[in-house]
């Protein structure tokens, strides 16, 4: 009975009800949908690489090295000499190394130049390799292997040609029109910067570059190569490399010795420290968001009760007639707190169905601009508690209207006089 | 007229009431009964205590001594929950104005009474249309909202609901100050006429002497120590209304 009168209650005063309902649902979002990126981007942030132990870079800070040579974002300080990468990938603890040479682009992705230890051993999430949509990796110069939001974004086939660019902006006044790369290889979808990745062979990377001086072609005559002497061509220079050893045991050595080799300057860093650092940093922005996005919630549900109290006077003698057939004091509590739950739960499921719908049409958005992949579904293990004390929090809000009409009607019994 | 327990319908004793606070209020009633059938006017001006006598017979405010019976069961003292109950099961009301439920139907308005009382049946839901037929109120209307009704009509959806559980009691507050003359002379008729059929026995409250020919008994607010009084003029209006 309470439950049908607080259902045609709301739906008389729908007008009012359904600004309430919008302004928590909006605000119910807010927070599922803060509290879901901040989830899912750590999620996908801590999946970006592992099993890699070491990464190794020219001499900078951890964050800005874990940036560029994992995020893809930003520039090395310096490049390394491929001799120490020779010379270091082959110490007796390590177990596989993965040189990165990066600095050109394709249409605002960034093209890695790596040999096939890349699509051996680089790991990402728990543990996985990467693996083959279409095609297969490459195998001599002039060849790329495409990520998966690349190919999908810019509508790349196998067999397609297409031309790198100098530099890392969306826009290159620098191309290398004159060598075309042929798509050997696209890569399933990981969810990570390699989505985003435009992968060649480290010889391709010297044979794009070939005659030119100080990051800029020459003017003298390109160097014309056959295909056995471009096979041939050593990198003189990487910008990064990951390592992976034999035994964790060893690590902090290793790190050790890196740091202090003497040939060249170099900064080893643990990816998963580097990582949790980087993520204590944004951790700030998302506690912050999170502050305002409970302050919009507190003050969407003040607003609920204020309409409530608004609503008591004009309902008064609707108490007084209920109080009348026999309704007793807690009962008429009982349907506010109703009617305060009916607007909540309302606004929580449009909440959770605006979210998903609004996530369903950013995903595409968020993956290839910023490489997050999101799940449509914003439910984690402590949404239904973090819902729960929602509910609850609104009943305790509601409590106040609830209350009042209580002690209204033991007051003013059946003689409300308007 | 459906088969009552051999007790009054209403029974009051050492009825007393005060109110301790800034405005000190006291309300003392003789001891009185009122058989079941037997229609009660209460007179008075506004101020006069009848709000608080209407809460007190209804059981909302809580005596300060003495007991109300209802067909001899004990209505006061006792606690609220019981009071609450038994108001839903043995007192009908009616108001001066605005007695539905805007955002119900006329047929919901009139089945709350029952939902109170618990006893919201099939049978219930016939005898509601049943009332609301006798009293002039067609199918049609039965589904619409009641904020569509006229005032009159209001009114007698409210006597309907409050006749609903064949109740002991039906208190009628100011129930015509809203209809002119004519309206208001068919309201009481038809009121007075539909509670003799149900056994119920009414307490009318009203400022105006002129409805007084209606009822056989009178209980003035400004003379409460001479407790009721018959009103032999009445009678026989009364027992024209008698079924």
């Amino acid at each position: 009975m309470l439950l049908k009168l607080a259902r045609q209650s709301l739906w008389h005063r729908r007008g009012t009800v359904l600004m309430t309902l919008l302004s928590l649902t909006i605000s119910i979002a807010l927070l599922l949908g803060i509290d879901h990126l901040r989830l899912e981007a750590k999620r996908s942030f801590t999946s970006t690489v592992s099993g890699t132990d070491l990464i190794v870079g020219a001499r900078s800070g951890q964050l800005n090295l874990l940036l560029y040579s994992v995020f893809r974002l930003g520039n090395a300080t310096n490049n390394i000499s491929y001799q120490h990468y020779q010379q270091l990938s082959s110490h007796p603890q390590v177990a596989w190394a993965i040189p990165m040479a990066l600095g050109d682009s394709h249409r605002g992705f960034r093209v890695i130049g790596t040999n096939g230890d890349y699509f051996r051993y680089f790991r990402y999430g728990q543990q996985q390799s990467l693996s083959f949509a279409k095609g297969e990796a490459f195998s001599t110069v002039y060849q790329v292997v495409l990520g998966a939001t690349v190919a999908e974004k810019l509508g790349y086939q196998l067999g397609d040609q297409i031309i790198l660019s100098h530099g890392v902006g969306a826009v290159s006044f620098t191309q290398h029109k004159d060598q075309p790369f042929a798509v050997v290889g696209i890569l399933a979808a990981t969810g990570t910067p390699v989505d985003q990745s435009v992968h060649v062979s480290l010889e391709s990377i010297e044979a794009i570059h070939l005659g030119w001086q100080g990051g800029a072609p020459g003017f003298g005559k390109k160097p014309k190569l056959n295909d056995t002497q471009l096979q041939q061509l050593e990198p003189k220079v990487l910008t990064a490399f990951m390592l992976g050893l034999k035994s964790k045991v060893a690590t902090f050595a290793i790190q050790r010795q890196i740091n202090e080799f003497k040939a060249e300057p170099l900064t080893a860093i643990l990816p998963g420290a580097a990582l949790a650092e980087l993520w204590q940093m944004l951790a700030m922005v998302e506690n912050m968001l999170l502050l305002v996005t409970l302050l919009v919630l507190i003050a969407a549900l003040i607003g609920m009760v204020t309409t409530l109290l608004a609503a008591m006077k004009e309902r008064q003698r609707e108490m007084a007639i209920l109080r009348a057939v026999g309704a007793r004091p807690w009962q008429l509590f009982c349907l506010i707190q109703l009617e305060v739950f009916c607007i909540s739960l309302a606004s929580i499921g449009s909440a959770l169905l605006l979210l998903c719908g609004s996530l369903a049409v950013l995903q595409p958005l968020l993956s290839s601009s910023y490489g997050l992949v999101i799940s449509w579904l914003p439910w984690h293990g402590h949404t239904a508690a973090l819902l729960a004390a929602l509910l609850a929090l609104a009943l305790l809000l509601g409590a106040i209207p609830s209350y009042l009409t209580y002690r209204q009607s033991l007051a003013q019994g059946l003689t409300v006089r308007l | 007229m459906p088969a009552k327990p051999n007790f009054p319908a209403l029974e009051l004793k050492n009825f007393y009431f005060s109110y301790q606070g800034p405005t000190a209020f006291s309300l003392q009633l003789p001891d009185l009964q009122l058989e079941v059938g037997q229609h009660l006017f209460i007179r008075g001006a506004s101020g006069s205590g009848k709000t608080t006598l209407l809460n007190l017979l209804s059981g909302i405010h809580p005596l300060s001594r003495g007991e109300i019976r209802i067909h001899g069961a004990l209505f006061q003292p006792q606690k609220a929950a019981r009071r609450d109950l038994m108001r839903a099961r043995d007192i009908g009301v009616v108001f001066q104005q605005l007695n539905l439920i805007s955002y119900l139907s006329v047929l919901d308005n009139v089945l709350l009474a029952a939902e109170f009382a618990g006893s919201r049946a099939a049978a219930t839901i016939q005898r509601a249309q049943m009332l609301l037929t006798a009293l002039g109120l067609e199918a049609a209307l039965w589904r619409q909202s009641a904020v569509n009704l006229s005032v009159g009509q209001q009114q007698r959806v409210a006597i309907a609901r409050a006749l609903l559980n064949e109740p002991a009691l039906l208190i009628a507050d100011e129930p015509t100050s809203a209809l002119d003359a004519d309206n208001r002379d068919a309201f009481i008729r038809l009121m007075l006429s539909e509670a003799n059929r149900c056994g119920t026995t009414v307490l009318f409250v009203s400022h105006d002497a002129q409805l007084a020919r209606y009822f056989q008994w009178q209980l003035r607010m400004d003379k409460l120590a001479d407790g009721i009084q018959p009103l032999a003029a009445a009678r026989q209006t009364e027992d024209s209304l008698c079924c």
